[in-house]
């Protein structure tokens, strides 16, 4: 088992590693940088002003070189520029070139500058993060049980009228993707036009004080979508489960129904959904940007659109970074979590 | 002239479809009258799910063809606006501000008019067309990439299969939107680098159909040399117009920003048909037939295309309606970004984040594009459905 997971965390840091390499190429690609500097500097910046800029600011060095002092393993590199001031990677207005450390990546702690927001990247993704976090925590209070519910309860007689209804709710919420069932919410439930004005149409408040009338509309939207896949595993897991021999031996000997779904079936059906669950992440993911941009929820997600948006290259990497680790981290827990589950495998 | 009322709406609405029914009607009539002898296209019919989901693509199909390609439904131009038809209701009759209106003009907007004065209406059906004539290739280009990589993955294993693994995982962990953020921007596109990635994935059709009609007809040179010489010379006609816009005959070209879009979702979609590809091929290369095959000397390439693939296309169709979903999907999200496709564009995606922005105030211009997409992902769903039930039947 120790080498199992030792393997996969081996597999996991590559893949990381991989990925942000991709993510730092794109966006330090040179149109990018183009549009980098000029709007540091100033639009009008022909091509060679633009160069020199970039050559000061250490942006033309190779790939590999940038990427290894972003990540803090190679150091940072030092400017002595015409004018007499010293520039480097690691040099910030308040500190002087002597007291400057070596390496400075995000190894380091130290994520950069945001352009946008003007901000160390680190404190806004900190921030963001917390935000996204609350949001994430009320969806999935929200959709496991419902899902699990509903998965149980279609699988439990697999072809009866409540699976066929039930099947039918879980197929339409899995065809609603979070921009459409989100601007239905909206027009229904908090559109002048309608009238209703049960919940409020944006979520930006939500940020101080969540209250159920500006949070529920978002955490629904995102729940919907990702419920009706988790109910549809639920229920094919549980359907099979209900056909095994035991189950039968349980009901010759007397067991009554209720009694067979909740202690002979519900355990041993419960460990597909768990991986769905956990692999649900990067899907949730999407939603979450989809939604925070849809509610206007400053969070994570509307970071990474600002941050795409607007050429703030260091604040998109900082979130890519996060969200790369976040969807590792929860495969890596599916996977150990499903082999520790069901005793029917074995990794030695 | 007054505006119209909800039932005049809507039987107007149901005329202008009129055809899409008579194409729907003459679809549903012949395909019962010889269900017998159509296979598994048959066997849908004896699901009520999914007929009812085959009836719901078919009509947006329908919907996107007449509408899109041939102009029949819609009441106006996608891109004309009128100042006086601004936020205007569902049903008010139709007028202009400047200039004197065409006397042939259809005299309403059905669905009404959006921010810009422009029909509702007439923008849903011409955005059926716009995910018509990309969902589905872009599927079909997965389904290529994902079926000639994993083939050999599963049929062979060892080394091959853990890089290629490797790779599949690695764009998976990718947040979608995160990896359409870095590739579908102007910035991007004037390095190149989606047409290099267009480059790669547009070669493995190719490369599919060259193996396949390669490994069926090597023993029969001179049929093998027709079909792979065709192939080749189709494909790589189509494939330097497409990929390079380097067509020497100048016929063929794909404008660049809706080829971006185009690699994006299939880039995406692919390594998901690869794990399933990969899956099924290591299931089935431990039956009998395929031991017979082997024994009887046969080359791998043949089993792979010709023994394996042709008994997973149960799962793989029932997948291959559910991809055409997704990239619907995926497609409504890039427009709901504004990434790729132009601003002006009648596609469902774009038109319900314009609509979006004023919803407190009119729901028409959002909803008609908002049910048009959830009705056409959930037909998809449900003829997926139909068609797990019926194939698992036999």
């Amino acid at each position: 088992m120790a080498m199992f997971i030792l393997r996969r965390v081996g597999v996991m840091i590559l893949t990381a590693l991989c990925l942000t390499f991709i993510v730092f190429f794109l966006t330090n690609l040179y149109p990018n940088l183009e549009k980098l500097a000029k709007t540091q500097g100033n639009f009008r910046m022909t091509d060679e002003e633009v160069a020199s800029y970039l050559g000061r600011n250490g942006y033309l060095q190779p790939m590999p070189v940038k990427y290894g002092q972003w990540l803090g393993v190679v150091p940072g590199f030092v400017i002595e520029d015409q004018d007499g001031v010293t520039r480097g990677h690691c040099i910030s207005q308040d500190t002087s070139p002597e007291d400057a450390p070596r390496f400075c990546g995000i190894l380091q702690g130290d994520w950069g500058y945001s352009t946008v927001f003007k901000e160390d990247v680190g404190h806004i993704v900190g921030e963001k993060l917390a935000l996204t976090g609350k949001l994430m925590f009320w969806v999935m209070l929200l959709m496991v049980p419902s899902a699990l519910i509903l998965g149980v309860l279609a699988g439990m007689r697999e072809g009866s009228r409540t699976d066929r209804t039930l099947s039918t709710v879980a197929i339409t919420t899995t065809a609603t993707p979070e921009y459409v069932s989100g601007v239905l919410f909206i027009a229904v439930f908090a559109s002048s036009a309608v009238g209703l004005k049960w919940f409020k149409g944006t979520a930006t408040s939500a940020a101080d004080g969540a209250t159920f009338e500006n949070f529920f509309l978002p955490v629904l939207t995102i729940a919907l979508y990702g419920m009706g896949y988790i109910a549809r595993m639920t229920r094919a897991s549980m359907a099979e489960v209900m056909t095994a021999q035991y189950i039968r031996t349980a009901r010759l000997k007397g067991v009554s129904f209720p009694n067979i779904v909740v202690k002979h079936a519900l355990r041993n059906a419960l460990i597909a959904p768990f991986t769905v669950i956990m692999l649900q992440f990067p899907w949730l993911l999407n939603g979450v940007v989809i939604v925070e941009t849809l509610f206007n929820y400053k969070g994570f997600g509307w970071t990474l659109v600002q941050a795409a948006g607007n050429n703030d290259i260091e604040l998109l990497l900082g979130v890519s970074v996060i969200s790369v680790i976040v969807v590792l981290v929860t495969q890596l827990i599916s996977d150990i979590g499903y082999v520790y589950l069901n005793p029917r495998i074995s990794v030695t | 002239m007054d505006a119209l009322s909800w039932g005049e709406i809507i039987l107007r609405i149901l005329w202008q479809f009129m055809p899409v029914w008579i194409a729907l009607v003459v679809t549903f009539a012949l395909s019962m009258r010889f269900r017998r002898h159509l296979g598994l296209y048959g066997k849908l019919f004896d699901s009520p799910i999914g007929m009812i989901g085959y009836g719901m693509v078919m009509f947006w199909v329908f919907t996107g063809i007449f509408g899109g390609a041939f102009d029949m439904i819609v009441t106006h131009g996608v891109l004309e606006q009128s100042a006086t038809m601004k936020n205007k209701g569902p049903g008010t009759p139709f007028s202009q501000l400047m200039g004197t209106p065409d006397p042939n003009a259809y005299p309403f907007y059905l669905l009404g008019g959006d921010n810009l004065g422009r029909d509702v209406f007439s923008r849903m059906v011409v955005g059926a067309w716009e995910v018509i004539k990309i969902a589905p290739f872009a599927s079909l280009f997965a389904f290529m990439v994902g079926i000639t990589l994993g083939l050999p993955s599963g049929y062979y294993g060892g080394r091959l299969d853990t890089v290629l693994s490797f790779f599949a995982n690695l764009i998976l962990a990718f947040p979608v939107i995160l990896l359409f953020y870095l590739l579908v921007t102007p910035e991007i596109v004037l390095t190149g680098i989606p047409v290099y990635m267009a480059a790669v994935l547009f070669v493995f059709p190719i490369v599919f159909l060259v193996l396949l009609w390669n490994s069926r007809y090597h023993t029969q040179p001179s049929r093998r040399n027709l079909y792979v010489g065709v192939t080749l010379v189709i494909g790589l006609w189509l494939y330097l117009g497409i990929a390079w816009d380097a067509d020497p005959l100048g016929l063929v070209s794909f404008p660049p920003n809706l080829l971006v879009v185009f690699v994006a979702v299939v880039f995406v979609n692919s390594p998901t048909v690869f794990r399933i590809v990969r899956g099924l091929t290591m299931d089935i290369k431990t039956r009998d037939y395929v031991a017979a095959a082997q024994t009887r000397g046969e080359r791998p390439w043949y089993i792979m295309l010709w023994e394996i693939l042709p008994n997973a296309r149960g799962p793989l169709l029932v997948d291959f309606c559910l991809r055409i979903g997704y990239t619907t999907i995926l497609l409504g999200t890039l427009g709901f970004f504004g990434l790729g496709l132009s601003p002006e564009s009648p596609d469902w995606g774009s038109t319900i984040n314009e609509g979006r922005k004023l919803l407190s105030l009119y729901l028409h211009p959002a909803l008609p594009p908002a049910f048009a997409l959830l009705s056409l992902v959930l037909g998809l769903n449900l003829l997926a459905d139909g068609l797990r039930e019926e194939s698992l039947r036999d």
